[in-house]
């Protein structure tokens, strides 16, 4: 089926089997290679990309269901001359050793400020109602949904505590 | 100078912004084509029946082999021959390759896979250690046994005795990014391969073997790794080799890539083994005598098991003095997945045996476990004047000179042998001389040990962690605590560096000075995330005195530098780290001597550095001494060699000189379990590594806590299971449990120890991939000390300490008697 999605701010129009993922629609037919496949199981989180802001995992989720929201990968989230906060915090402060699941880290750690910023409790909240102070157990809960073998936790959590400040100076 | 700082990774840009491109992520023609095994059902038996039709017959299918379709069927095997890439009609486990498809996609090769129509006899499967040695199969004619001194008589006459003996698992590599390769046919047969493997001359070999070509028309190209942790050094092979078969039949590009459950079915794991022990000791705690015997199991093929459970016996005595030992170590065959290479090759294994037998007499003594282990130490290294932290150590010798011709007459060269396999040929004794220090104690195994940092190390970490007031209040805490217990364990490491096959122990680099100043570098060592080319750049643009992010970093080809190692052994930077250090002085050199003819001095007056040649009190760029120095027609291009010296070793016997130096370590993990579940988490770890004169302290910091991680997740949460009928259960991520986010400990504490290595390294550096895995053994040991607070009894932990273990332990120790 011929459907039209709106990745990193553009309209791409592509022809695709409707049992799709998404996840294979970025990376095998619009040369979107940055998001990565992991497990292809939701298991992972490597194939993490944003749809209207909110995480998913792009193995578990259709192309076709994508139509109409906004498609944010990590190549819409910065480039190299313009890195997102994250992005930059995770090169200051080593936030990976292969860099396998670097890009699901950072996609997902994009949406998880924002789960913050909005109130969102975790498991590890003492208090529902928040404020939720920046913790690394808070971080830890938020992100345990990637996963990274070379086991760089320290520095991811390093980066987006960072990060975070960064962007409450701004 | 760039040696010793902490620069980011060198592709860290392209890391974040997605860019970084691995195997999969290449841009191949749109005739590629997509391959795909399909796999048996059971885990030994005849295929009687492969009916194959209705795979042929699916949609987007071009092509289908069987065994039939080769003669013979290629071998993937980096050691024994025993590797066929699908299966030749008998069945070695369940989730062998029995036959391959090509399709047009991914998903119509993984389809058309699932369709054929198999019939087998099945066989009674070997699954287990017991199955094993009731069929006594195994590898190798009978056990290797080494011995030093008496110890049966030893722990016949000491005062006390434990023995035990206990289970070890083995542990899935998942590496994040999946087995992958990709071939492209190329002019005249030739064939360019891009896979995911820390062994580039492997692929090559074993592909070139596959389709009777001479070495040279395989060109194999590796940028980089999603992770390796020793499951790329063989498990690739097969893929890499379909590939090529596919490619040059069909004349289209062909790609494989595991599916991650695939992955897991097929491809090998960590060693486990059944581990028994039996060591006598004094009051103090002291070993008089220690025997230890391993029953591995090495699953259906020889792979790289030998030398893994030689390392093993070779970290038997971790940091402890043992006079009287004897190691028996069983390689045992089983119809399961062909263990393989994993971060530490068997060390840790042999390591978390002594470390039970500290646990386990401290136990019985009723002592803090710390200081029965240095009841035990080896004695302190000598301080011996090149330790000096002020010597840089001198320019490499060209020792490609005296390599020629020194060793022992080579094996007859056999074309299917890869002589840069660590499998593929048995250690021929190297009957070199080990300088000896005169009074130093020796390892099992006879090597002088002198360069024993653990004392002053331990004292160290003792302190900065503030162990002994800890385990006093834990003890405390404990005693108020029914339900829930907390345990504290110090372990240290030893970890010996090098190769144990000596032969590999070298490494090739190559280093080109463009007219415009900028430096192409390239090596024999692969990228997985260690960090390993950074770290030779910065090696690289300490030697020409410039930016080390004007060094340009290449991917790994066969085509630059031949006959490499595995990046494996923890080697990569001490290997070729000096190989391309060796390199860059022979073009700095010519450099040097150009500049300084043109001002009449001598060239040692040149100088390098700050991205500037100053000469004669002149300052030029470098660009501009490079730009000289081609139109002066002088070379702008090296090759660098490196041999490691000093090392002799013969596996047969046990004895000599395996290893040019120790990397120590030590850590001290704190846990608290629930004696009503089991449940059990990890609540500090202080970690002190020695990484000598680190090369960068940032990546060796990651790497450690890294290593930290995936060891104590070994010894933990990562439980690998088969059913009866030898079907691994734990094949995703959702029961396999590997450690996340959540599972770092809430208090890490990680410090280098930062002296100098003794030995002649690099930078007078230490390798740092494997040996802090082994610090998690700490969080095993804490976990033993919280379940034996709940009880008289010994814990008795067998590993991974899951919680269903944990609870088991905690029952046993409170229904002791
Ligand atoms: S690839 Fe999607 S979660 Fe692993
Ligand atoms: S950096 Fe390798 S998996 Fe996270």
């Amino acid at each position: 089926m011929q459907i039209s999605l709106d990745i990193n701010g553009s309209l791409r129009d592509v022809y695709l089997d409707p049992r799709t993922t998404l996840l294979d629609a970025l990376r095998s037919h619009l040369g979107l290679t940055g998001t990565k496949k992991g497990c292809d199981h939701g298991q992972c989180g490597a194939c993490t990309v944003l749809l209207d802001g909110r995480r998913v995992n792009a193995c578990l989720t259709l192309a076709c269901m994508a139509q109409g929201a906004k498609v944010t990968t990590i190549e819409g989230l910065g480039s190299s001359d313009a890195l997102s906060p994250l992005q930059a915090q995770f090169l200051n402060h080593d936030g990976f050793q292969c860099g396998f699941c670097t890009p699901g880290q950072i996609c997902s750690a994009t949406a998880m400020l924002e789960e913050l910023a909005a109130g969102w409790p975790s498991h590890a909240s003492t208090d529902l109602e928040g404020p939720f102070p920046l913790s690394h157990a808070e971080i830890a809960e938020r992100m345990s949904g990637n996963l990274c073998r070379c086991a760089a936790y320290s520095n991811i959590v390093d980066a987006i505590q960072n990060a975070a400040k960064d962007g409450d100076a701004k | 100078m760039s040696l010793g700082k902490s620069l980011p990774h060198d592709a860290a840009p392209l890391h974040v912004t997605g860019q970084a491109r691995y195997v999969d992520d290449i841009p191949l023609p749109a005739t590629a084509l997509h391959l795909a095994f399909g796999l048996s059902t059971i885990a030994h038996g005849e295929v009687t029946a492969l009916d194959l039709s209705a795979v042929r017959a699916a949609p987007g299918v071009v092509a289908v082999y069987g065994p039939e379709d080769f003669d013979p069927v290629p071998d993937c095997s980096p050691s024994a021959h025993d590797e066929p890439m699908i299966s030749t009609g008998e069945v070695l486990y369940l989730g062998m390759p029995l036959f391959l498809v090509a399709a047009d996609s991914h998903l119509a090769a993984r389809k058309a896979a699932r369709l054929a129509k198999v019939s087998y006899t099945e066989k009674p499967a070997l699954l287990t250690v017991d199955d094993a040695l009731a069929a006594n199969s195994r590898f190798e004619d009978g056990p290797v046994i080494w011995a030093k001194g008496d110890a049966a008589r030893a722990i016949a006459t000491a005062p006390h005795v434990v023995e035990g003996q206990f289970e070890l698992g083995g542990q899935e590599h998942f590496y994040l990014e999946g087995q992958v390769a990709a071939c492209l046919p190329l002019e005249g047969g030739d064939l360019l391969v891009h896979a995911s493997t820390q062994h580039p001359t492997e692929i090559q070999h074993k592909v070139a073997h596959a389709l009777h070509l001479p070495m040279s028309a395989v060109r194999v190209e590796v940028r980089r790794m999603g992770g390796g942790f020793g499951g790329k050094e063989s498990q690739g092979n097969a893929l890499a080799i379909a590939c090529a078969v596919v490619a040059a039949r069909t004349g289209r590009p062909a790609k494989m890539r595991y599916d991650r459950d695939d992955d897991m079915m097929i491809t090998g794991k960590r060693h486990d083994l059944r581990l028994l022990y039996r060591a006598g000791f004094d009051d103090r705690g002291q070993l008089t005598g220690v025997a230890f015997t391993h029953l591995f199991r090495c699953g259906w093929a020889q792979d790289l098991s030998l030398p893994v459970a030689d390392r093993a016996m070779l970290h038997a005595d971790n940091c402890y003095h043992l006079p009287h030992i004897r190691i028996e170590s069983h390689r045992l065959k089983t119809h399961t997945q062909s263990a393989t290479a994993f971060r530490g090759f068997g060390g840790p294994q042999g390591m978390v045996g002594i470390e039970r037998v500290m646990d386990h007499v401290a136990h019985a003594l009723g002592r803090d476990p710390l200081e029965v282990r240095r009841a035990n130490f080896y004695a302190p290294a000598e301080p011996v004047a090149s330790a000096g932290g002020a010597s840089p150590p001198g320019p490499p010798e060209d020792i490609s000179e005296q390599a020629i011709g020194a060793g022992p007459v080579p094996p007859s060269p056999d074309e299917t042998v890869d002589l840069t396999s660590r499998g593929a040929v048995e250690g021929q004794p190297e009957r070199g001389v080990a300088p000896a220090s005169p009074g130093a104690q020796t390892t099992p195994f006879f090597m002088p040990v002198e360069d024993f940092i653990g004392h002053e190390l331990v004292a160290r970490l003792v302190e900065t962690s503030d162990y002994a007031a800890r385990r006093a209040a834990i003890a405390d805490w404990n005693a108020a605590s029914p339900i829930l217990k907390r345990g504290i364990a110090l372990t240290p490491v030893k970890f010996g560096i090098s190769f144990t096959l000596t032969h590999l122990n070298q490494a090739g680099a190559l280093v080109h000075v463009y007219q415009d100043g900028s430096i192409h570098l390239n090596h024999g060592g692969t990228e997985m995330g260690q960090g390993l080319f950074q770290k030779v750049a910065q090696v690289a643009a300490g030697v020409f005195g410039v930016d080390p992010y004007a060094i340009k970093i290449t991917a790994t080809d066969t085509a630059k530098v031949p006959n490499t190692s595995a990046t494996a052994a923890s080697s990569g930077s001490d290997l070729n780290g000096m190989a391309a250090r060796a390199a860059c002085l022979t073009l700095r050199d010519r450099m040097a001597a150009f500049i300084a003819g043109k001002h009449q001095v001598k060239a040692d007056a040149v100088r390098f550095e700050g991205g500037r040649v100053r000469v004669a009190g002149e300052s030029y760029g470098f660009d501009q001494v490079a730009a000289w120095a081609y139109l002066a027609r002088v070379s702008l291009s090296s090759t660098g060699f490196y041999a490691t010296p000093k090392l002799q070793w013969d596996r047969k016997a046990g004895k000599g000189r395996p290893f040019l130096y120790f990397a120590y370590g030590a850590a001290v993990t704190e846990v608290v379990i629930d004696t009503l579940t089991g449940e059990n988490r990890i609540l500090r770890a202080d970690l002190l590594h020695d990484t000598g004169n680190s090369l960068n302290p940032a990546l060796d910091i990651g790497q450690i806590e890294g290593a930290y991680v995936q060891g104590a997740g070994w010894l933990t949460t990562e439980e690998l299971v088969w059913d009866g009928k030898g079907r691994l259960t734990t094949h995703a991520p959702s029961t396999y449990k590997l450690p996340a986010c959540s599972d770092r400990p809430d208090v890490f504490n990680v410090a280098l120890w930062g002296r100098p290595n003794r030995e002649d390294s690099v930078g007078r550096s230490k390798a740092v991939g494997e040996p802090p895995f082994m610090l998690g053994i700490s969080a095993f040991y804490a976990l033993s000390d919280a379940v034996a607070a709940c009880g008289p009894g010994y814990p008795a932990l067998d590993a991974p300490a899951t919680p269903e273990r944990v609870l088991a332990a905690v029952q046993r120790v409170q229904a002791h008697v």
